[in-house]
């Protein structure tokens, strides 16, 4: 298993969340969104100027900024 | 003296429920379930529904008859939980919190439901008159998706109703279902969220601190897991000592890292589990 953050997924790659790297409000929000550990996100598509990046996230589709995505840990098959 | 800063209290804007004549039903669910248009369709009202932030920023309030019977409909802002993190989540969280309507139905989207269960967990902690409406089932069938309500009534313990509230389909056994959790002929027992040991024990040193300020009948659990994440809303009408004695936990708890990050994952990891 191979650790990455969120933000370094390129557009088509799939991963596992491991884990969040932030406390507090912006923690609970992304837990809120679904980024619970455990659950499989596929990146998309990036927007032209490379920042957001579009994520499937338990059937739905959720905007992230590179920052925020960098606060999500991930785990893919090496 | 202890301070606290920022959130706001349960304000005279809210008391709202106390003193109605029909027994209240709030509508709460994730931005975009068809929740408004399932206000209208029961209310008759033409409360205005779109997609676009803030859009309910008051509570929209009609009355619904059923089988002779009014009762008070209350469309709540859409949120995707109830630790808030806005204006709108917070009017959400406050009112199933503090004004305890007669049933809560949640409306779910049916085309992602893991998404929004959620939320249902979150409202089955603070409440057990629960309904939820599993809407939007036509667009879910198709995509190939064929929601089981039974099975998930099963999983959750509360009543689950498919609806189409564009069509209308659904919503007379919904309201059956509702009248009969309102009347007590149907008695949810719904699916619990247990924390881990540390976090429990903390919510049990809380919660009496919290329930002697708080109005009668409030759901002091829930507010207590506010407070724990950061949300003062319920600590806006406790005494100065008794604040003291609050912050005091919350800076042990804060010490102890691992359980208290543990309860923000929990409800949510409880999805993954229970329901697959």
């Amino acid at each position: 298993m191979a650790h990455r953050t969120l933000g370094c997924l390129e557009p088509g790659e799939k991963a596992r969340v491991a884990g969040l790297l932030t406390r507090g409000v912006a923690r609970r929000r992304l837990l809120d969104l679904g980024l619970v550990p455990g659950t499989v996100v596929r990146a998309l598509r990036r927007s032209p100027l490379g920042d957001p990046t579009a994520y499937e996230v338990r059937g739905t589709v959720l905007a992230l900024r590179r920052e925020d995505a960098d606060q999500v840990l991930v785990e893919t098959d090496p | 003296m202890a301070t606290w800063a920022g959130g706001r209290g349960p304000g005279p804007g809210l008391r709202l429920g106390s003193g109605h004549p029909h027994p209240t039903i709030a509508l709460a669910g994730n931005p975009n379930t068809g929740k408004s248009t399932l206000f209208n369709a029961l209310t008759g009202l033409g409360q205005h529904t779109g997609n676009w932030s803030g859009k309910t920023v008051t509570l929209a309030r009609g009355v619904v008859r059923h089988r002779g019977r009014p009762y008070a409909v209350v469309d709540l802002p859409g949120t995707y939980s109830l630790l808030p993190s806005s204006a709108e989540e917070r009017v959400a969280s406050d009112f199933l919190c503090l004004e305890r309507p007669e049933a809560t139905v949640v409306v779910v989207d049916s085309t992602c439901l893991e998404r929004n269960l959620n939320l249902v967990l979150q409202v089955l902690e603070v409440t057990d008159r629960v309904v939820v409406a599993a809407n939007l089932l036509d667009e879910a069938r198709r995509k190939g998706l064929e929601p089981d309500p039974e099975a998930l009534a099963e999983a959750l313990g509360v009543p689950v109703v498919g609806t189409v509230a564009t069509r209308g389909w659904g919503l007379a056994r919904l309201m059956d279902t509702v009248e009969a959790v309102v009347t007590g002929s149907v008695r949810p027992h719904p699916r619990r969220v247990r924390y881990d040991p540390d976090v429990e024990a903390l919510l049990d040193r809380l919660e009496p601190l919290l329930v002697k300020a708080l109005p009668r009948g409030a759901a002091v659990r829930w507010l207590a897991v506010r407070v724990l994440c950061g949300d003062p809303t319920a600590l806006s009408h406790l005494r100065d000592g008794e604040l003291d004695e609050v912050v005091r936990l919350l800076a042990v708890a804060d010490r102890s890292e691992p359980g208290v990050a543990g309860i923000l994952t929990t409800a949510a990891g409880t999805l993954g589990g229970g329901l697959k």
